[in-house]
């Protein structure tokens, strides 16, 4: 819990991670390039006190993980949302093991999310059936940009993807979190193009379907399929490191998200290891969107709660202190919302 | 003995590259700081040679080809060049992609079983993003140049309504690009279609336009940023386009 001036926040990462991108895990050049592709965006956004070495950054094990995702007791509860990446990492890039025992060893504090790979076919099924008992699954997380053996990507409404999700919804795992990557087959479309979750959200409407990186690079086609799915999700992960260096951009994104989709479906988190959760949430509290931004309303310290945690206990099941609760917002499940709240003369202070 | 002058200097061939545009961003490549070198040799000073770079090893393979497919039609287009090689470094299809270049091969023929048709509804599609964005840009400049001016009133607005410079040269482009109207009565809001929207359909099509720049803008904004971390020095090579939002730039912190 967060507390600051007075006001208490559950705080709930919804997506942090356990990677292994040691030398001696890298399959080929493209478990370098991915690694520092993510090593960049940690240089380029982090405040340069959270600055890492690049060798710890590689791998960072359990215990460096638990003190610095749950640091001073900020973070209540953290969900693992793995990436595999196998053709990058010989053992993969998330360490399935480790995060799901350190999960088990902390209940209360983590919440392990596996994936799965249509690609994989009907062996496929049978495992994600065998990791939803074992692992308990409420969740799965998809990259639909990895790559597998000739094929570089998938969609989610390919026909094997809908047997997949049709096991999910029969097991109770009912939070799909999709990450879209720069690579699909065919490479002739915009492999960021969020159309099939519009897809899968209207014939699963019984799953919640999480877009992580509120669709980042393409956040207006994900607000637009958003505010007509009332069972589509935005997490902040890659977003909210924004908030530091380009404080600006963060409250337009935070501006439209809110304009299009409300404050019960915005999903905080850290995206740890990229970047650690506790700088975030602190400047997440003390945030305040521009007033020289007159076409974005001010953000309430409601919103920020549900946003910071509550969002994503009320999808997790995961208990919230009775007097840290916040209602649900009146608003309307489809459509912009409050769309008069702005000041429409766009007036700069 | 004296020196053979190349018949074509480095400047012809970055003019050539100016109308080289990341689809995505709207933006020059030469603005973007995507063009790492250009050197002109060979005996009669005519061969180019350019390498290109991008923010990072994972930006979107066929986005990178489109870019580095236009520069070598461009530098060709230059008059009097002899032979020409593009290439783009550290990417993830780095081999691919060069190799189809070396090859004077199409995108098919570059991305083999993963290109099905072509890349012209992609390119289209960005077109499209890149005239709602400056629509927009056009729209929010002028709701804001007068106190008495509200979101309620971009319905009204004309071409011609728009005060001269940036913003509506850049609107009429993308117009052009895109076979839209350019009579000076013509109505500045159009929705996906190319049509003025319906009475209740403006404020909706006006909010999905600013979705569309806030969206562009800062793609454009971290792409230089990261640029820049990969590529330390690489900002002297930047030119950033002008903020509509003049009283808060996007701002960079340490």
């Amino acid at each position: 819990m967060y507390s600051k001036d007075g006001t208490d926040y559950f705080v709930v990462d919804a997506h942090i991670a356990l990677w292994d991108a040691r030398p001696e895990n890298q399959r080929n050049i493209h478990g370098k390039q991915f690694i520092d592709c993510f090593y960049d965006y940690h240089r380029n956004l982090s405040p340069e006190s959270e600055v890492w070495g690049y060798d710890e950054y590689l791998y960072q094990g359990g215990e460096r993980l638990m003190r610095d995702v749950f640091a001073d007791g900020i973070v209540d509860h953290a969900i693992f949302q793995p990436a595999r990446l196998k053709e990058f990492y010989s053992k993969g890039f998330g360490q399935t093991e480790e995060a799901f025992q350190l999960s088990q060893a902390h209940p209360d504090k983590l919440t392990y999310n596996h994936y799965f790979d249509p690609r994989d076919g009907e062996n496929g099924l049978d495992r994600l059936r065998e990791d939803a008992e074992t692992m308990h699954l409420k969740g799965v997380k998809l990259y639909t940009a990895d790559w597998h053996g000739e094929s570089r990507g998938w969609k989610l409404n390919d026909p094997m993807a809908y047997k997949y999700f049709e096991v999910c919804r029969e097991l109770g795992i009912t939070n799909i979190h999709v990450h879209k990557g720069p690579t699909i087959r065919p490479l002739d479309r915009d492999a960021f193009d969020v159309a099939d979750v519009d897809a899968v959200a209207s014939d699963f409407t019984d799953l919640n379907f999480i877009v992580e990186h509120v669709g980042l690079p393409r956040l207006e086609d994900f607000c637009w399929i958003a505010t007509q799915e009332p069972n589509v999700y935005g997490g902040l992960a890659v977003a909210m490191p924004f908030i530091h260096t380009r404080p600006k951009y963060f409250a337009q994104i935070l501006g439209e998200l809110l304009y299009w989709i409300g404050e019960d479906r915005i999903l905080f988190s850290s995206d740890y290891a990229i970047w650690t959760p506790k700088w975030l949430v602190e400047k997440f509290v003390d945030f305040q969107i521009p007033a020289e931004l007159g076409e974005y309303a001010p953000l309430s310290t409601d919103q920020k709660k549900k946003i910071l945690g509550l969002n994503a206990a009320k999808l997790y099941d995961i208990p919230v202190p009775a007097a840290l609760q916040v209602a649900e917002a009146d608003a309307t499940a489809t459509g912009p919302r409050d769309p008069d709240a702005a000041d429409k003369n766009l007036a700069m202070a | 003995m004296t020196a053979v002058l190349p018949r074509i200097s480095e400047a012809d061939v970055r003019t050539a590259l100016d109308a080289v545009v990341d689809p995505e961003l709207d933006e020059a490549i030469t603005d973007l700081g995507f063009v790492s070198s250009v050197s002109v040799h060979g005996v009669d000073g005519c061969d180019v040679e350019v390498h290109l770079r991008l923010p990072t090893s994972f930006c979107a393979p066929n986005f990178a080809w489109l870019m580095v497919s236009d520069a070598r039609d461009a530098v060709r287009g230059v008059p009097g060049v002899g032979r020409v090689v593009i290439e783009l470094d550290d990417h993830h299809d780095s081999e691919l992609i060069n190799r189809g270049l070396a090859a004077d091969a199409d995108y098919r023929g570059t991305f083999g079983h993963e290109a099905e048709h072509s890349l012209d509804d992609l390119r289209a599609t960005f077109h499209r993003k890149a005239h709602t964005a400056a629509m927009e840009r056009a729209l929010t400049s002028w709701v804001r140049a007068d106190p008495n001016r509200t979101e309620d009133d971009v319905a009204a607005v004309r071409l011609c309504d728009l005060p001269a410079g940036r913003e509506r040269d850049a609107l009429l482009d993308r117009r052009a690009a895109l076979g839209l109207p350019l009579a000076p009565t013509s109505p500045v809001l159009l929705g996906p279609d190319g049509r003025p929207p319906s009475r209740d359909a403006v404020a909706l099509t006006f909010r999905k336009a600013r979705s569309v720049r806030v969206s562009v803008d800062g793609n454009a904004h971290f792409c230089r940023g990261l640029l820049t971390t990969r590529y330390p020095g690489s900002d002297a090579d930047q030119v950033f386009r002008p903020s509509i939002d003049h009283a808060l730039p996007l701002e960079v912190l340490k």
